[in-house]
């Protein structure tokens, strides 16, 4: 009897190793995030166990003794509606106040963030560094160092998730998002597509690897044979002879892209646009969309042609050409 | 509450010999009827079927996550799975359930009327109910369709090669059946109220009802159009949500969940209305703070309108609009928070027996609680970030829809269940199986919470080892909560025939249902009742403190 129940703690015991309560907080804003978590986690154990405990309490103290009782009939107490009206208000108020806080820290990334692009697809996720290293479903980052994730979908929404950084994102076809993260602890993550898109939804995972900045600059290294970012930008902006029109010492039929890269500009329609990574991925697939005024509406949609890897690339050339005067550092984010 | 005191009743008789039942016979009576009480039992059956179709999708869900590479089936087929469990739960089972059940059943009787201002309208609602179901029945039986019941664009219109066509026109027509029975309730809620039966004298399962209908009537038709348009995207690529042809993916979900949030109050706010009915009625009790329950039903239909862009924090919309959605999603779980504890005040000094209608009653407030404040971590928004898409978000709307709206529903179906069939169900099994499935219900979705702050992803046909402990876990509570919904199957259904019979008022309430015969007949008042007091007017001597 004694051995069985020893052996049935055990057993408890050891099922307990067995459930992970926490992910791994891997990430600079883990552990603000985590207290979040555990402030509400205590808000609600406090609450519910008031609740339970009333009703326990009301259920044994006024169990119905004879059939004909009558109760007292208390129907209504003002004080007491505004009191339990304005607590639950005023917790609701701080925890809005810290999370949207928290939320808008979390959502600008620092100015001197390591760009990376990612392009989700059926089923599986590209990671492109600027450097030129392309992975799929890996995706290896610097420790300590600001990472900003620029993303899009070639077919469907897919979901972009690190639990172990507490970060994540709708990756949206048709437009870029981001987020940013830096990662403190390194280590091996999940990397998971939290958006359902379609058979292999639960096979579009991967590994996210952080490295000490030195091994990470090896690792670059080593894949250094392919060409950069700006490089394949370049060769496709020759080859599709975009050069012809957008010639760089401005003769030619379109407009020169020396330094528009982040300068405003007045569109046809009248709108103003600072020309960013969404509006040169418009102006490549949908260019009648963002004409300028004093050009011809002659260029052709490049749409079928390059797909958003190559977008990525000719973006990331057009960016090489400078800068314009009025670049803000930061753009809105979440755009 | 009419003249008559419960202790004035008519001392309980044996059925009366012609009611509702059995005034006429054959199918055709059935099919054909306009007597609000029978559409409900029309309703109840097949409620009842899409109830065991979304039961068995959700059971075969359950086996395959026991195992991380997946135990039973393909990945594409469990992708099926859970939406065929989604699309029945959400449109067939849950939003009809008490409205049409119940509602259709208790309105009239409740506000001492003899049917619905539309009573031919009424069997059309049941009729689109149907016609919706078989679209929708036929998608599944022809290979399923695989976009779970969100329908996210431009997966449903470009991606997907399963059935999406029939399931979207079988929610469509579904649809105008939730809109034509909401427009039905609000109107005979309106006009046919009995003489003094004023809208304070009302119990306020019909404050829950109507609060419902206006969302029904508002709602329904944005996602009845937006569905339609996924349809008329994916027949002929008409460029409104595909990107690839200048569509919008977020427009979609703007417009989905512009009612898709609403219906989750659908779903619920009947729930809280029969709660109401029950705790006054085993508590004998007068209803803590009628004015405040009444309203936050109320206020709780307006804010619904206004918070769903809390699905949408992940998905590119911008900062200052999610922080626009999560105040006023803090705003909507006030008046939820005022209901909790108003029942639960409803109970002090109160005369509590525990029949098997106040278990449920008592584990609705206790798992709404849990599933509201647990709504408050998505409402935040930096925590939001982390568990949304994740199994947090499966456990805290299964919390709120299956522990609240699921559990108010098996307690409103065991309390007016004399009432609708003369009969009495065994106490001691009833109330055993409010037990198994309280329990069972906890252990399926608790450890859910637990792997969604994980990091496991919703819709996942596998998964990473370290999660299977907890989906074990689950997979053994949901063992037992099947278990748990088959008994009052069971039982209930034995009752029909072999239950003692129940006599008018078996539970003692007050309420003009209760002041009919046990099954009710067809015109249910031989008079139309006078009303001359408030709801819940329990003997007792009367406190009232106001500050």
């Amino acid at each position: 009897m004694i051995v069985s129940i020893q052996s049935g703690l055990l057993c408890i015991h050891h099922l307990a190793s067995l459930i992970p309560l926490h992910p791994p907080a891997a990430s600079s804003i883990a552990q603000d995030v985590d207290d979040l978590h555990f402030t509400l986690t205590g808000i609600t154990l406090f609450f519910t166990a008031l609740i339970f405990g009333c009703i326990f309490y009301f259920m044994l103290k006024y169990r119905r003794r004879s059939d004909d009782e009558q109760p007292e009939q208390v129907v209504m107490n003002l004080p007491l509606e505004i009191t339990w009206t304005a607590i639950p208000t005023l917790i609701c108020a701080g925890i809005f106040i810290w999370a949207s806080a928290l939320y808008i820290r979390n959502s600008r990334p620092p100015a001197s963030s390591t760009e990376i692009f990612v392009i989700g697809k059926q089923w599986m996720w590209h990671l492109q560094h600027p450097e030129g290293p392309r992975e799929i479903n890996e995706l290896h980052v610097p420790l300590n160092v600001p990472v900003k994730l620029t993303m899009t979908s070639q077919d469907v929404i897919h979901g972009f998730y690190i639990p172990a950084f507490r970060v994540k994102k709708d990756v949206v076809p048709g437009m870029y998002s981001s987020i940013w993260f830096l990662a403190t602890v390194p280590g091996t993550y999940h990397l998971f597509c939290t958006q359902y898109c379609g058979a292999e939804h639960s096979q579009m995972i991967g590994w996210v690897y952080v490295m000490e900045p030195t091994d990470y600059a090896a690792w670059l290294a080593g894949g250094a044979k392919n060409e950069s970012m700006v490089e394949t930008g370049a060769r496709l902006f020759d080859q599709l002879g975009c050069e012809a029109c957008h010639a760089a010492n401005n003769t030619g039929r379109g407009p020169s892209l020396l330094g528009v890269y982040g300068k405003p500009e007045k569109l046809r329609d009248g709108s103003t646009r600072i020309v960013d990574e969404a509006l040169i991925r418009q102006a490549i697939v949908n260019p009648n969309s963002v004409l300028l005024p004093n050009y011809p509406s002659i260029m052709p949609t490049f749409k079928g042609q390059v797909d958003e890897e190559q977008v990525l690339d000719l973006i990331a050339y057009v960016k090489s050409l400078g800068t314009g005067e009025n670049a803000p550092n930061e753009r809105t984010p979440n755009q | 509450m009419s003249t008559t005191a419960v202790a004035d009743l008519p001392a309980p008789s044996s059925q009366s010999p012609v009611n509702y039942l059995n005034a006429t016979y054959g199918i055709k009576s059935w099919l054909l009827t306009t007597d609000h009480k029978r559409i409900a039992l029309l309703y109840l059956a097949s409620i009842t079927v899409m109830f065991l179709i979304g039961g068995i999708a959700a059971v075969l869900m359950r086996i395959q996550l026991i195992e991380p590479q997946g135990a039973l089936v393909q990945p594409e087929t469990y992708n099926k799975l859970f939406s065929m469990h989604g699309i029945v739960m959400v449109f067939f089972f849950l939003i009809p359930s008490i409205p049409a059940v119940l509602g259709n059943f208790l309105v009239p009787m409740m506000i001492g009327a003899r049917d619905l201002a539309f009573p031919r309208i009424n069997l059309l609602s049941w009729y689109l109910y149907i016609i919706g179901s078989i679209f929708v029945l036929y998608a599944i039986m022809s290979g399923g369709i695989d976009t779970g019941w969100t329908f996210y664009e431009p997966y449903s219109s470009a991606f997907s090669h399963t059935h999406v066509i029939a399931a979207v026109l079988g929610i469509f027509i579904n649809g105008f059946s939730s809109i034509l029975t909401g427009l039905n309730f609000i109107v005979t809620i309106h006009k046919m109220r009995a003489p003094g039966m004023t809208w304070f004298r009302m119990p306020l399962f019909l404050w829950a009802i109507y609060a419902t209908s206006v969302i029904q009537i508002l709602g329904t038709p944005v996602v009845a159009i937006a569905l339609f348009l996924v349809g008329l995207e994916r027949l002929f690529h008409v460029g409104i949500f595909d990107p690839a042809i200048g569509g919008d993916p977020i427009l979609f979900q703007h417009l989905f969940w512009f009612y898709s949030h609403p219906a989750v109050y659908i779903m619920i706010l009947p729930g809280m209305g029969v709660i109401s009915e029950l705790v006054t009625c085993f508590a004998k009790r007068k209803i803590f703070g009628y004015e405040f329950v009444a309203f936050s039903s109320m206020a709780i239909a307006v804010l619904s309108f206004l918070v769903w862009g809390h699905h949408m924090f992940v998905s590119g919309q911008s900062i200052y609009a999610g922080l626009i959605f999560s105040v006023l999603s803090f705003l909507v779980a006030i008046p939820s928070a005022i209901k909790v504890f108003n029942w639960t005040a409803t109970l002090y000094k109160g005369s509590i027996s525990y029949d098997a209608p106040m278990l449920y009653a008592l584990g609705f407030i206790g798992l709404f609680t849990m599933g509201g404040l647990t709504g408050l971590f998505l409402a935040s928004l930096a925590e939001n970030v982390h568990v949304t898409g994740t199994y947090f978000i499966v456990a805290h709307f299964h919390y709120i829809m299956v522990g609240g709206a699921v559990m108010a529903y098996l307690g409103g179906i065991h309390f007016w269940w004399p009432k609708i069939t003369g009969r009495l169900y065994p106490d001691g099994w009833a109330r055993f199986a409010a037990l198994v499935i309280f329990v069972g219900f906890n252990l399926t979705f608790f450890p859910q919470f637990m792997l969604g702050y994980l990091g496991m992803p919703r819709r996942y046909a596998v998964y990473p080892a370290e999660f299977q402990v907890l989906n074990v876990m689950s997979s053994a509570g949901a063992t037992v909560l099947g278990v748990g919904y088959v008994i009052p199957l069971i039982y209930l259904i034995w009752s029909m025939r072999y239950g003692p019979a129940a006599g008018p008022n078996p539970w003692g309430a007050t309420g003009l249902e209760w002041q009919t015969p046990s099954p009710p007949p067809t015109e249910n008042f031989e008079e139309i009742p006078v009303v001359t007091a408030e709801p819940y007017n329990y003997p007792g001597p009367k406190v009232v403190i106001r500050g």
